[in-house]
């Protein structure tokens, strides 16, 4: 009987390529440093709230601004906050605006991109003009130009990775749908019936997964970056939330006083960025060097 | 032989690497070249021939050479430092690859790559380097050689590529000039062309050639002796006629029976296919490398390795059984598979009636061409096509590439819109486009497509694919879609673990069985089969056009083929049609088409055919340049720019008539049907006797 072997086995297949990715990820020192780097983070993002020595805004006056010791790993800052909690506890904030906004984007750029580029003619035209102009304005003016509208907020932040990111995954799906389209499967599903959806999301997207792969890592790292720059400039998270952004912008009006303050929130922006990024990277040798 | 060898291979051994091992792709092999020698290496894809062409230039940045020596003009390349090597490069030994415009510089023109080489190697003037090149282009048979010399390789077709490549190969004088399947990537008509430029040019000089090709029929033309070779052994080597006559080794048998030939009259047997493939590297029987696929393995074929064996002189073979074979005590012929499926000669009930079907493409037009109301100017990639396929019969699709076969099964399938005409499939109306054309009727017309590698999802296992048809156009509920697709896989002889397979774990014919087996799960009344055999070696071309006589007996399906090659379109239609430019030029059943009359273009594809057997081959009858822009040609005979037999001012002036053959034969031609048919007897004799 092949009905009931078939789901199983179809599990099976989608498993194992993860596996042997993650393998081979490991197999390259940068793309394995950046592997680390990241789960490291994510992992803090998960247990964070339950290591965290301190709350995030539990201010003990007694200590401020106190440098890095046993008792404050991080120092405090000017408020008597535990830097080292408020860097832990901002890893879960960051992870979940950025992803969740990159997720965002992802799932409206990929949809947007497939449909685009299968339909063509016109369609094609216009909303890929659209996204050309959204593109030509740099996205953190955009960004301020938005949240200037809408006023700052978290949902205000995620709206603006989803806008801001969009156009740029929607062009990358588009480029690939145009190379696969004309491709004997996808004319042998349409000449035997399949509707639009099935051709999209069942024929075409599967195509589409490996640079999208790279693509929404790439974009993790830059929404993660933006997430930061965005509390920095103070129109993003507001204060006292523990974000990374804002806790950097906090502490520079005193950085001759607590420059550890400083110093590890930044470090921590630049450290996951990177990670993200020579993930992204491996990522991409890996799919991509795969499929040519 | 008692002159000196130019070029002598002794015991080659190369291998590559797979993972932590080096595993051999080609073994023990050995040849001799003599000086002027053309030595055709034939073999199948995996067989290891390019691997031995690039060792013969030493150039083989991923292999090893694990033993053996390539000795050329006294000095074994292998040996050389790539100073050395440098001189003998270009000087003394020459390559033209399979495909010319990834070889040529993109950026530099046509002459003056070729006049570069030799100011290179023969320490010429820059004067004196263009004017040789002007020379070259003209001996290679370039109609206009300061034209092309002035022209950058895109500039130029596929042919003319090809010419210069071989100018540029030439021009230094050679004395081995290795050729890696020169001609694969052409049209018939032009690979006639640069068959006959082979001829006249290399076999005049004292060049030794080896030829690399798959193609039998091209080695049996050129060629004065043949190495066939199987997973990386020479099996077999001989005088090329003595090796057509009466070969030795099983393989060569085998694949000189899997060759469709061009005869006329029908025939309801299959072609003779050779069961399995080679086997990959590491995976190769250290015994007799065919044992596993040959009708005649014994059982010390997979005990003990052949001995290279010379059973007369200028023969070798490397097979246990060759006194049996060659006494005749034994055959290594496979049965035929019989195709279930008798001719259908006789005109039947009509399934598909184009009347007047015409395509146009609109060419783009500039925004300046917009403000100024230029209307766009259409190119007719299909004009005027009157056609008519009966139930259960097969309808040949023939004409070069460019001549709009393609364009026209995607209009009838609804890929492509048509701008004028009727199409009716079962009496009723057959709408333009997909968008119109309910479930019901997409199920009665199905394709497949010429390139395996992209017909099947490379992501879903070809289960999930032959679900869906199930599914989708039969009504099936999931499980009797599965139980249908193990049917589905028998019928397609493909074992039924197959279903979890992904595509990229399959042959080339292993998918093409899967495109025909997705095809065929509708119940199509019309299967349009594009190409579908055309990038797939012989042995396995043999099996798929069996299996799709097969599938369409069962399902008392019409098909509609196109090729390329007339001669497998010959072996598998009751009609054929001949189209040229969009327009169609003959039609008629496939018996009267093989014999005079023929439109003057089924004539000169029909010479291009090349034949096994070398007395076989007609005069060349060769056609210049490709199939032309048909914007060009509003008026008169859409072929008449290259047509050799062409009238005059009557061919570009007035639409010729439709001639109709006693034999019901339609031919496009203003010639008289008497005239051709006096002059065209004359020419081919031997389609003619095989008449009687």
């Amino acid at each position: 009987m092949v009905a009931p072997s078939l789901p199983t086995r179809t599990g099976g297949t989608a498993g194992r390529p993860v596996r042997l990715a993650l393998r081979q990820l490991a197999r390259r020192p940068a793309a394995a440093f950046g592997l680390v780097v990241v789960a490291g983070f994510l992992l803090l993002a998960l247990i964070g709230p339950l290591v965290a020595p301190y709350g995030a805004n539990e201010q003990i006056f007694a200590d401020a601004r106190q440098p890095p010791s046993a008792r404050h790993l991080f120092g405090t800052d000017r408020l008597g906050r535990d830097v080292f909690s408020r860097v832990l506890l901002g890893t879960r904030d960051i992870f979940a605006l950025a992803g969740a906004g990159t997720l965002l984007a992802v799932i409206s750029g990929t949809t947007i991109g497939l449909f685009s580029g299968y339909a063509g003619g016109w369609v094609d035209e216009i909303i890929m003009r659209f996204f050309d102009s959204l593109l030509a304005i740099p996205a953190l003016l955009l960004a301020l130009l938005l949240l200037g509208t809408i006023g700052p907020s978290r949902n205000s932040v995620l709206l603006v990775i989803l806008i801001v990111y969009t156009p740029i995954v929607a062009r990358v799906v588009r480029s690939v749908v145009l190379g696969v389209k004309n491709l004997g499967f996808v004319e042998a599903a349409r000449t035997q019936g399949e509707r639009l959806p099935s051709i999209l999301f069942r024929e075409i997207l599967p195509s589409v997964l490996p640079a999208l792969a790279v693509e929404g890592a790439l974009r993790f790292s830059y929404a993660i970056f933006l997430v930061a720059s965005l509390g920095f400039l103070g129109v993003g998270v507001q204060p006292p939330s523990p974000d990374w952004g804002l806790m950097v912008s906090e502490a520079r009006q005193n950085v001759q006083q607590t420059p550890w303050a400083l110093y590890f929130p930044a470090g921590a922006i630049a450290l996951l960025v990177i990670g993200v990024n020579l993930l992204a990277d491996g990522l991409r040798r890996l799919l991509q060097g795969q499929e040519r | 032989m008692t002159t000196e060898p130019v070029l002598e291979i002794a015991d080659l051994t190369v291998a590559y690497r797979q993972g932590e091992q080096w595993l051999p792709a080609v073994r023990d092999f050995s040849l001799r070249f003599a000086p002027g020698e053309t030595v055709g290496l034939v073999g199948e894809s995996g067989s290891g021939k390019s691997t031995i062409a690039l060792s013969v230039m030493r150039y083989l940045p991923q292999a090893r050479v694990i033993r053996g020596a390539i000795v050329f003009q006294g000095r074994d390349l292998l040996a050389l430092d790539a100073e050395k090597m440098r001189a003998v490069w270009g000087n003394d030994l020459a390559l033209v690859p399979q495909d010319p415009l990834s070889a040529l510089n993109p950026s530099m023109r046509a002459g003056e790559q070729i006049a570069e080489g030799l100011r290179l190697h023969l320490n010429l003037s820059r004067d004196e380097s263009e004017r040789r090149a002007l020379s070259l282009l003209e001996m290679v048979g370039l109609p206009d050689p300061a034209r092309a010399a002035a022209s950058f390789p895109h500039q130029l077709s596929g042919g003319m590529q090809q010419r210069i490549m071989i100018a540029m190969a030439l021009s230094t004088e050679p004395a081995l000039l290795v050729l890696d399947e020169p001609t694969t990537a052409l049209d018939v008509t032009t690979q006639a062309a640069i068959l006959d430029l082979f001829r006249d040019l290399i076999r005049q000089r004292d060049t030794a050639t080896l030829y690399v090709t798959h193609n039998l029929g091209v080695v049996s033309q050129l060629c004065d002796r043949v190495a066939v070779l199987y997973a990386g052994e020479l099996v077999e080597e001989a005088p090329a006629r003595a090796l057509f006559d009466q070969p030795l080794h099983p393989y060569t048998r085998g694949l000189i029976d899997s060759v469709p030939r061009l005869r006329p009259g029908p025939r309801a047997a299959g072609l003779q296919a050779i069961p399995g493939q080679i086997p990959p590297l590491g995976q190769r029987p250290p015994a007799c490398v065919y044992a596993d696929r040959c009708p005649l393995a014994i059982a010390i074929c997979h005990k003990e390795r052949p001995p290279r064996d010379t059973p007369e002189p200028g023969r070798a073979v490397r097979c246990h059984r060759w006194p049996e074979i060659q006494a005749g005590e034994v055959s290594a012929g496979f049965d035929a598979e019989v195709a279930q499926r008798a001719p259908v000669t006789a005109p039947s009930e009509p399934l598909l009636d184009l009347e007047s079907v015409s395509v146009q493409f609109a060419d783009r037009r500039s925004l300046l061409d917009v403000v100024r109301k230029r209307p766009a100017r259409p190119v007719h990639a299909v004009r005027d096509v009157d056609l008519q396929l009966g139930r259960q019969q097969t309808l040949g699709l023939v004409g070069e590439s460019g001549s709009g076969k393609t364009t026209l099964a995607r209009a009838i399938i609804g890929l492509q819109e048509i701008h004028s005409g009727e199409m009716t499939l079962l009496g009723a109306r057959l709408p333009s486009g997909l968008a119109e054309r309910p479930l019901e009727l997409l199920k009665q017309v199905q394709i497949v497509f010429q390139n395996p590698e992209e017909a099947l999802n490379p992501f879903r296992t070809v289960g999930q694919t032959l679900r869906r048809p199930l599914m989708r156009l039969r009504g099936l509920s999931r499980r009797e879609a599965d139980a249908a697709v193990a049917r589905l896989l028998a019928d397609a002889r493909l074992p039924e673990s197959y279903a979890r397979r992904l595509p990229g774990e399959l042959s080339g014919g292993e998918k093409q069985r899967v495109a025909l087996a997705r095809a065929f799960a509708a119940h199509p009344a019309l299967l349009l089969a594009d190409e579908p055999v055309s990038s797939l070696d012989v042995s396995v071309q043999a099996s798929i056009l069996n299996l799709l006589g097969r599938l369409q007996a069962e399902h008392e399906s019409s098909v509609l083929f196109i090729s390329h090659n007339l001669a497998v379109v010959a072996h598998i239609a009751d009609q054929i049609a001949v189209i040229y430019a969009g327009e169609l030029m003959e039609v008629a059943s496939t018996e009267a088409l093989l014999q005079p009359p023929f439109h003057p273009y089924t004539e000169a594809l029909l010479a291009a055919v090349p034949r096994l057997d070398p007395d076989d081959q007609p005069p060349p009858i060769r056609l210049e340049g490709e199939v032309t822009g048909q914007a060009a040609v509003r008026h008169g005979c859409p072929f008449h720019p290259r047509c050799p037999r062409f009238l005059g001012e009557i061919c570009v002036q007035q639409r010729p008539p439709w001639q109709v053959t006693e034999q019901g034969d339609r031919i496009f031609c203003h010639i008289p049907l008497e005239t051709l048919q006096a002059e065209q007897r004359a020419i081919f004799p031997t389609l003619v006797e095989e008449e009687k």
